[in-house]
This record gives C-alpha cells, structure tokens and sequence, in this order.
C-alpha cells in the first residue's frame, strides 16, 4: 500500500474537468485508488461524481491511497497529474 | 417597447426575431414493473445511444468551441459512466420495482441536490450537468434524440435555460444571440456562448421569459445585459449602429491580436492600458494590452467609509497581479488632493489645490498611510510582475524619501518572514516641469519614468484643467511639453531608466511618431486605445 498527500494550488480546487481527467487515468491501473479530504469519508478514485462531491478547494489537503500490483507507478503519474494540473 | 435587465455574457448586439426554445418536456411517470432485467437492459441500451449523442456533441464543440470547452463533455461521457450514478439507478429499479424513466430520475435529483447544496458557486452550477446527462439518458429511453431548430431564419433563443450540450448542438449558422431567464455566469453555457461568438445575456428573469413569443422582435444588448422587446424604429437604428461599431471593432481586434507592437522598420514600442479599477482588467485583456501602464490605486479609498486596510489592499493588488498573469503591472501610489478629495482624510481647503496638498505630498506627510499602502504593495508584488510608481514628483529630496520608506517596509517584511519580490521595479511620474528638468538627476535613482502629460501640460502652461474657458490657451501639443518629454527620455536612456507616458497623448495618434522618435518605451492608454494605436504603429516607418 502506498501513501501521498497532496496540496491543492488550484485556485478554484477539484473542479470538473480536472476531476475527469483524474479519473480516466486512475481507470488505467489495476490498482485501488482511494482519495480523502480532511473530515470526509475516503471516496472511490474511480467515482467521479463522489470526488466532485468532496468540494475540494484551493489550499484543502487530499490524501491518496494506493493498493495494487502496479501501485508504484500509478504513484507516480498521479502525482505527475496532481501537480501539473491542480 | 419593454426593456428587460439581464446580465451579459459575451459583449455583443443582436437585433432580430425571437425563437422561443422547446424541448421534447418529457413527463416521466412512476410505473411499477414485473421484469426488471428488461428495465435494466433498457438502461443499457439507452446508455449507448446517449454516449454516442455525446460523442457527436463532443466533436462539434471540439471544431467550435476549442479543446478545453469541449471537455466538459467528454466530463458528461464520464459522468454517464459513473459508478455511483449507475448503482442508484439499478438499485431504485430493483428495489422499487420501477420503470428505468422514472429511477434516473430520481437518481438525478439526488445527484443534483447534492451538488446544489454545496456551499461553492462553481460546484452548484454542476448540477446543471447531472440534469442534463439525465434528461438525455431519459429522451433516449423514451426513443428519442433532442430536436433541432427547424426554421430557416437566424432567430434570438429563449429559453428557461440552456443545458451545455443545448447549447453546442443548436445550428451556430441559425442563431442570432441566447436568452436564458436563469441560469449563472459560472455555467458552462454562459462560458460556450463566450467562446462561439454569440451575443448572450442570461438571469432574465421569469416576467421576461412570460412575456416573450414566437416571432416577436427583440435587441439583445450583451455589453450591458438589456434587453428590449418591440423596440421602434428608431431604437432598432441606434442598435444597428452599435452592431456595425462592434464588427469593426471585432475586425480590428481580429487582424491585431497577438501581433506585435512594431513598426514597419522593427522598431518595437510596449502598450500598455491605464485603469482605475479591478473591474477592468476584463477589458484590458479583452483588448490585448501587454500590461497595465496606470493602475490608479485611488479607488480603494474612494470606495471606502475609512482608510482601506493593508490586507484589504493587498488582496486587491494580489488579484490584479494574479489576473495579469505575469504582465507588468504598474501601480501609481495614492494621487488624491487637488480635483479628488476624500472626506476621511480630513484636508484642509486650499485656495489653489492644484498647486496644493495633493498625491505624494500627502503621503509624505502622513507616512502611516503611505506605509499601509507600500506594505500591501511589496506583499503583493510575490504574485506577479509589480511596478510601484509615485506621483507628482518636484525633487531629489521626495523620491529619496520615497525610497527610504521603500527600504523600511522591505526590511520589516523581510524580518516578519513574508515574502515579496525583491526586485520590484519602482518609478516616478513626471508631471511637474521641475521633474522633466531635473530628470538626468532622478533617471539614476529609479527604474522607470511614466510622463503624465495632463498635469504636464496644466503645470507647464499654467492652464487651470478643470477651466474651460482657458481651452483656447491649452496648446496640447505644445512644443515646451514635447521638449519637456523629449529631455526626460534623453536623461532617463542615458542612465538605463525606461520611459512610458501615461497622459492622454498616448492615445493621441498624431503624436505616435514624434513619440517613437524620442525613443518612449511605452505608451499606455485607455483599453479601447490598445489596438488603434497598435495599428498606428505598425503603419509607421521610423527610417524614412
């Protein structure tokens, strides 16, 4: 299992699109990808409309686990995605 | 002729029939159901049809709207495949033994109120998108596509609302503006609209939408949201010309956006636009300014009961700086006294307040407002590419107090762990005649002169600006301001100071050339003036 967290620059947060785009890569690995905001309930990397529903905002800190075959490099091209695009 | 108020979103004019927008209003019935595995396959089959609607959507707005608006589409695509989205409607069929209809539409109200009650405007909109994935998901269970505006005659659309995917797939070719009685500036309609070119006013209102029918004739004002049904002759004219101002304009801004300011020889020159306000950097964008030559910071005090506090400022010159995205931007320190007077700050009256307490004098004198101010600046300048500016400069002594307050405030913010651009650009007006004349002993002390030219010509002439009846004595091109300017960018060029000029004869195009010739480094102006004057310069040949 791995662990990152991850501070949100963006200023309007996790919004649609981006939130899209997360998704669709988290789809391409095998592993479970799980993502929680400070005070929620971890949600589904896959589930698009629950991590827009988390209302994550500029300056809010996500925190991502992790657990697979492939969770290294699943790892690192989220944080690549976390922090070209948010 | 009634004139409703809306608010516009792309400012534009159209004048033209109204076409009242319909859709196949699908009356979902709660039905319940023996086989819920037909009910589910029905989902499926719908779910494809929907997604391969989607998919033609998304290669439209892909050709008409640009790549990042298209996306939202391709958002909707996954927000028809969503995990959550799916389970809630197989299980309400399941459970309840119900219609597919009637469970996505349950399952979208959820989805939708969820969005709707958070307490952020961007995400509350989204609930627009989940409705709208879900009405198309239930038109498609019911056997049907949405339809198309038949008729052949460019109409005004008015509608409730327009869903995103509306929006894209309505014939762009047929559609003269958009009308929505609701609806907020943050959806993604209002931002399509803005980026298809269409003339676009949205939160109408419910009278307006009550009042409006098939074939009535109506003026879509999208610069300033109004909106006139059966408007006379008269009124129809004045729009006409309107439009016909906002198509040169388009086509002015069409052949000059992006390209350089340079004239046919290479010579290159910076514009940039002068504003009074964080209201207007729309417009400064809007118009291709390359930074902000005058930001006059004036307007906090104005608008305040009392003197507007340091993080009050900051947060206002963070946001202009932010919005610039990197572009220079030029910050003139407080300019009140004379013609602007603020009644907290207590002045006394003068007999002659042009040559009174005013700008830099106050600030010099009442060092605790110009502290608040430099430290709300120099906080600021971490955000983007600040210059600071003072105003009415006479002396060598004044810009050396200047400065000195300058360092104070570094060093404080240095010590209090916040951090600032240590290399912010800090310059001087040159206003009065002693400044012009004493400019090779200012150019070395700052980085840059920006030549006021009204308070120039007022000091230099000794005209009175707010008299009219010494106009016939105001020479705007008199040959004592020009040498003025022409002697401060000698003596601002020979230390490596640049030069700007921010009065209104940057904006005066018979000046362009003789101000190229003095080798000005910028003009800034008004940002209607951005691009004529580009196109003034890149008409000009400096070698001949």
């Amino acid at each position: 299992m791995k662990e990152f967290t991850y501070i949100i620059e963006d200023e309007i947060g996790i919004h649609a699109r981006p939130a899209g785009n997360l998704v669709k890569l988290i789809k391409t690995f095998s592993s479970t990808v799980t993502i929680e905001k400070e005070g929620k309930p971890p949600v589904s990397g896959t589930a698009l409309m629950k991590i827009m529903g988390l209302g994550v905002k500029c300056g809010d800190t996500v925190k991502f686990t992790i657990t697979g075959d492939d969770e290294e490099a699943a790892l690192q091209q989220i944080a690549e995605f976390m922090d070209a695009n948010l | 002729m009634v004139v409703y108020q809306g608010k516009g979103v792309y400012g534009a004019v159209a004048v033209g029939k109204v076409s009242v927008f319909s859709r196949n209003s699908a009356d979902v019935r709660r039905m319940t159901v023996d086989d819920t595995e037909k009910e589910l396959a029905r989902v499926e089959t719908a779910k494809e049809m929907a997604a391969q609607q989607l998919e033609e959507i998304h290669s439209k707005a892909l050709k008409e709207v640009g790549e990042a608006n298209a996306e939202i589409f391709e958002v909707h695509l996954m927000m028809l495949d969503d995990e959550d989205y799916n389970d809630s409607i197989k299980s309400i069929i399941e459970t309840q033994k119900v219609n597919a209809e009637y469970a996505v539409a349950v399952t979208a109200d959820n989805f939708a109120e969820m969005f709707s009650s958070m307490d952020d405007a961007y995400m509350q909109a989204r609930a627009a998108d989940v409705k709208d994935i879900s009405d198309r998901l239930i038109s498609c269970l019911m056997g049907g596509g949405k339809t198309e505006n038949s008729s052949d005659e460019k109409m005004i659309i008015c509608a409730d609302d327009l869903a995103p995917s509306e929006t894209v797939s309505l014939d762009k070719e047929k559609v003269l503006a958009f009308v929505t009685a609701f609806g907020s500036s943050n959806s993604h309609t209002a931002i399509l609209a803005r980026n298809m070119n269409i003339p676009a006013v949205i939160s109408a209102g419910e009278d307006f939408l009550k009042n409006i029918h098939d074939g009535d004739m109506l003026i879509v004002d999208g610069h300033t949201g109004q909106l006139i049904v059966s408007p006379d002759d008269a009124t129809i004219a004045k729009y006409v010309e309107k439009q016909a101002e906002d198509a040169r304009k388009k086509q002015l801004l069409q052949e000059l956006k992006g390209k350089e300011n340079v004239t046919v020889d290479g010579t290159k020159i910076n514009i940039f636009a002068n504003i009074g306000g964080v209201g207007s950097i729309g417009s400064v964008l809007a118009n291709d300014a390359g930074g902000i030559g005058l930001f006059r910071s004036e307007f906090l005090y104005l608008e305040s009961e009392d003197y507007p506090t340091e993080e009050q400022q900051f947060s206002a010159y963070r946001k202009v700086l932010e919005s610039m995205a990197g572009k220079k931007v030029i910050i003139r320190t407080l300019d009140i006294g004379a013609d602007k007077q603020i009644d907290y700050f207590d002045l006394e009256k003068e007999d002659n307040p042009a040559l009174g307490l005013r700008a830099v004098r106050i600030c010099l004198t009442r060092p605790e407002i110009f502290k608040t101010q430099l430290r709300a600046l120099f906080r600021a300048s971490a955000f983007g590419d600040l210059g600071i500016m003072f105003p009415m400069i006479t002396s060598v002594s004044e810009v050396e107090k200047c400065l000195a307050v300058c360092e104070e405030v570094k060093a404080e913010l240095k010590n209090d762990g916040i951090k600032f651009n240590e290399n912010t650009e800090v310059g001087i007006m040159i206003e009065t005649p002693a400044a012009a004349v004493i400019s090779d002993l200012l150019a070395p002390m700052v980085d840059f002169f920006s030549v006021g030219t009204n308070d120039l010509t007022q000091y230099t002439l000794a005209c009175d600006r707010q008299n009219a009846k010494l106009e016939p004595f105001v020479d705007t091109h008199h040959e004592a301001v020009l040498r003025l300017i022409e002697m401060s960018a000698k003596n601002a060029h020979k230390n490596g100071t640049w030069i700007g000029i921010c009065g209104e004869l940057a904006a005066d195009l018979t000046l362009t050339e003789t101000f190229m010739r003095m080798g000005i480094d910028e003009l800034s102006v008004s940002p209607p003036y951005v691009l004529p004057l580009r196109e003034k310069v890149r008409s000009l040949d400096l070698s001949k």
